[in-house]
């Protein structure tokens, strides 16, 4: 163990206020390290905290003691041990999540993330990525470029990592030969070059012995390129660098404090802004003039990206969280089909079809994901043809939103080109993905306005459109209910239609099987035809098993608020199963008919029906009679 | 296009708490600030108040109280709601004032019941589905792993092994009913960042971090403040011998818990100073991080401490 290199500013105590001047205006920067238990990352980021003195006495002892009855290093410190924080990690001795740590030089204050590098942690890297100016890849000077090597490089430039250093690691176990080291650069260059990364900084070094991390180590007098810390402390971080792009901010929040104030808050993602600067709100794409930067310290004469800021414009135009401020003349797009990359975070699949939330800037809305174009190995790079992508995958895959969408390409503006994927129903963050560009078709393909309106059509029938959605087992009873309902519905004049199951099988449908996918398109097909009829005024009846709530929340959010009725045709699986009109639960249970709902494919009822029958109490009639009850009046 | 100026590391660090108090305002349906009167706290309050100007915050500021308190801190916890034009709400666990609990008579229970179960108590009342709290990465090992927007189910709980992961900026703030998040804006800052911030935006903090004359007494191998000589009285059982010292606080807690240290740092760039040439941790001073090993801060926080 080398002396600790990090010496009490000597200023600290001299004259604090000039110490405190001079670091009152640092830079900061966020980097990752990546790289595997072995390849000495936890001890580069021990050290690095060591010797910048992050880590107090007490700390220290602790760490001596631990070190003793727990860490890989025999007598010596193990840094590793500061920087594995869960209980878990430090007593299986790996590093499971992203941990974030601090430390200060002179001119900057830097932020690392700590990621774990085995291959079942991809999502945590990508996480740690997604924010980082530089990342720092660790290689063991003894194995030089790995597999896993390859994958933190193309996972870090995936994520659009300008920066990146390669940490020749452990030189002192190979005597710190200088042919190794070049012949491990050239392997990584050639590498390189093939996966797109243009620039690499390499840096002999171990960080153990504490060689080029923060002063230059005498053993390797053949290497003239700048210690680890030198090099991060002038790297350009991107905030800067977005300063040069067209001005964007996604809107946060309307700050209205009293009738005469109207500011749009939000952080600037790239570019400048000033007052008097032509602005444009997406995706209305109307312009007015910044008046005043606001902020609790006085008005600013400029604002620049990264910073937190209150705009407020000349004119009223409209404009609330979700839109997007931007340079008049230079303004993002707007679509809602794109290509884009998908890094799969959750244990349950994708499922293709299924509708998501996707959060990208202040902007929630609803998409689905096609089949990926292919999936990426990790580790060849190679494109693997794929059905889905399951926890830790990447792949290509056209996207559709519900409403259209304020982008940038992720490679032009990380904060308009990222976006993360929620399930509706866990609420769990389950994907993260980039955009890469819009298609085509969404760009050509416009609305067309109508001058015959829903309204009218509605009105001619003198009744409001309805969807009364029946959901249920099999042999519950919704084909026979709905078809009572509908009778009722034609002796009162009204207007209907009822969509069967079966029937829209045999030709809309007809291409699609009973896999969760094909079951999930066939739902919202159905969707768009009731979104159709009610558009023509109808009230429409579907009879469908539709067993996943997330199909009919899809569905719901397709119709008009208030026009969606989910009746729950509650029948218990005994009972129904019992009635088994048309045979079907006897060949599921003699396994000749698959993925048949209740029996090896899951029911999910509906937690919140706007009205639910109880078939075991209730006959078909009364349930048609109570169902027409809780519906009226419809005008 | 104008030339590129470097943000500075607080200029940047304001603008992420800002963006992430705005994205709470905007997506929770009832959030709340937790405030603990301590100089982080002031901290999150003074950005709130940033990042909604010239509205006031639009949430109510709450104090889950344990009644052992330094008295300083009740009397600029007052100030510093009316000065924010914030609501202020104080919850104090009727159920520990009832057993009369007390640092003294009941060790970790003290925390458990006051902090930890006066938290759950006071969220479950008000319904909050959102609560912002002043924790920083760098104050302790399984911190610097909890996420800036961090799930609890609907018993409060945290699981360190199934947090969301958190990319960008992106904060997924969806839950169901009954669950609720807790948001840490300053979870960037270290301890020199919320000094250097104090001092650069002239925030008021209690002024019992700054070294003055005030009476002492030791306990157990550390040094306290006599905040309330008789109440300590009635507790202990005896009066503790008093000694007056120039002492201050690293951290403020419960006063009977809270280690002072003996110094002549009266101004902010002394204490600084202080700091920076100090060789222990912040929480030293501090009993709760030590009460079941390594890992009790971890333990805490997955049974619901903030």
């Amino acid at each position: 163990m080398t002396d600790p290199i990090y010496k009490t500013d000597a200023l600290i105590a001299e004259d604090i206020e000039a110490y405190l001047e001079q670091h009152q205006n640092k830079s900061m920067l966020r980097f990752i390290t990546c790289g595997s238990v072995d390849d000495g990352k936890s001890t580069l980021i021990g050290r690095l905290l060591y010797d910048s003195k992050m880590i107090f006495e007490d700390q220290l002892a602790a760490l001596e003691n631990d070190s003793k009855k727990v860490g890989t290093q025999g007598q010596e410190i193990d840094f590793a041990l500061l920087v594995d924080g869960l209980a878990a990690e430090r007593e299986q001795g790996i590093t499971i999540d992203v941990a974030y740590r601090f430390f200060a030089t002179e001119k900057r204050k830097f932020i690392v993330a700590d990621c774990p590098g085995h291959e079942q942690y991809t999502r945590n890297m990508v996480t740690g990525a997604s924010t980082a100016d530089c990342a720092v890849i660790l290689i063991d000077a003894r194995k030089g470029v790995l597999v896993q090597t390859k994958r933190h490089s193309f996972l870090c430039h995936q994520l659009g990592i300008r920066n990146l250093v390669l940490a020749v690691n452990k030189m002192d176990l190979i005597d710190y030969d200088q042919a190794k080291f070049d012949a491990i650069v050239a392997d990584y260059e050639h590498f390189a070059e093939s996966i797109g990364i243009e620039t690499f900084t390499a840096i002999p070094m171990s960080g153990l012995a504490g060689d080029n991390i923060t002063t230059r180590s005498d053993d390797t007098p053949w290497y003239h390129g700048p210690v680890l810390i030198d090099h991060l402390e002038q790297l350009e971080v991107n905030n800067t660098a977005n300063q040069a792009k067209p001005f964007r901010m996604p809107v946060q929040w309307v700050n209205r404090p009293n009738l005469d104030f109207r500011g749009f808050s939000g952080q600037i993602a790239t570019g400048t802004v000033k007052p008097g600067d032509e602005l444009r709100s997406l995706p209305s794409g109307k312009t007015s003039k910044v008046k005043s930067i606001v902020t609790m310290d006085g008005d600013l004469d400029e604002a620049v990206a990264g910073q937190s800021v209150t705009i407020t414009l000349e004119d009223e135009i409209d404009c609330s969280r979700g839109d997007v401020l931007a340079t008049a003349d230079a303004p993002p797009e707007v679509a809602d089909q794109f290509e884009s990359t998908i890094v799969w975070m959750d244990d349950e699949p994708l499922v293709v079809g299924r509708a998501y939330w996707l959060k990208l800037g202040t902007q929630m809305v609803s998409v689905t994901i096609a089949h990926p174009k292919f999936e990426i190995d990790v580790n060849t790079m190679e494109h693997l043809a794929s059905q889905t992508l399951h926890l830790n995958q990447i792949g290509v895959c056209e996207i559709t939103t519900d409403k259209r969408v304020v982008f940038d390409p992720y490679t032009e503006n990380r904060a308009l080109g990222g976006f993360i994927l929620i399930d509706k129903i866990t609420n769990h963050t389950v994907g993260a993905g980039m955009l890469h560009f819009s298609l085509r078709r969404s760009q050509n393909v416009h609305w067309q306005p109508t001058d015959i309106t829903r309204d009218h059509h509605a009105g001619m029938k003198n009744q409001t459109p309805r969807v009364l959605w029946f959901t249920g087992l099999s042999g519950s009873g919704k084909s026979t209910i709905a078809n009572e309902v509908e009778k009722k519905l034609a002796i009162m004049n009204r207007h209907t239609f009822l969509l069967d199951g079966d029937n829209v099988r045999h030709g809309l449908n007809k291409d699609l099987g009973f896999t969760e996918s094909d079951r999930i398109e066939n739902i919202r097909r159905v969707g768009e035809v009731c979104k159709l009829m009610t558009d023509a005024g109808l009230i429409v009846l579907t009879a469908f098993i539709s067993p996943f709530r997330a199909d009919r929340q899809l569905v719901r959010e397709m119709i008009d608020a208030g026009e969606f009725i989910e009746i729950h045709v509650d029948t218990p699986l005994e009972v129904a199963e019992a009635r088994d009109v048309k045979g079907l639960y006897k060949k599921a249970r003699e396994g000749k008919l698959k993925n048949f709902t209740g029996i090896d494919s899951p029911y999910e009822a509906p937690e919140n029906p706007e009205i639910r029958v109880n078939t075991v109490e209730m006959t078909p009639q009364q349930a048609a009679d109570y169902i027409i009850g809780q519906i009226l009046p419809l005008k | 296009m104008t030339d590129a100026k470097t943000l500075t590391h607080l200029q940047r660090l304001e603008a992420e708490s800002i963006h992430i108090m705005r994205e709470v305002a905007a997506e929770a349906d009832k959030p709340v600030m937790l405030y603990s009167i301590g100089k982080d706290s002031a901290v999150m309050l003074h950005l709130a108040k940033k990042a909604f100007y010239p509205s006031p915050p639009p949430f109510p500021l709450m104090h889950v109280d344990t009644t052992w308190k330094f008295q300083d801190m009740y009397a600029l916890r007052e100030k510093a709601a009316k000065d924010a034009g914030m609501e202020l709400l104080v919850h104090q666990n009727p159920e520990a004032a009832e057993r009369g609990i007390n640092p003294f008579d009941h060790g970790p229970l003290h925390t458990d019941m006051w902090k930890t179960e006066g938290l759950k108590q006071a969220l479950d009342k008000y319904g909050f589905d959102a609560a912002f709290g002043g924790a920083r990465r760098d104050e302790e090992k399984s911190r610097a792993k909890e996420r800036i927007f961090s799930f609890r189910t609907a018993t409060h709980g945290w699981d360190p092994k199934n947090q969301r992961p958190e990319l960008w900026n992106l904060y997924n703030a969806r839950k169901k009913k009954g669950e609720s998040i807790r948001v840490f804006p300053l979870s960037n800052w270290t301890e020199l960042d919320i000094w250097q911030y104090i001092m650069a935006e002239n925030i008021e903090i209690v002024p019992l971090y700054f070294s003055a004359p005030r009476p002492t007494y030791e306990y157990e191998g550390g040094l306290f403040m006599a905040d309330d000589i008789d109440r300590l009285e009635k507790v202990m059982g005896y009066r503790p011998e008093i000694t007056e010292r120039s002492i201050r606080f690293r951290t403020l807690g419960c006063f009977p818990l809270t280690g002072a240290v003996e110094s002549e740092a009266a101004t902010l760039q002394e204490v600084v100073q202080e700091m920076l040439l100090t060789t222990t941790s912040e929480r030293q001073g501090r009993v709760i991080d030590k009460d079941a090993g390594d890992a009790s801060m971890e333990k805490k926080k997955q049974e619901g401490y903030f």
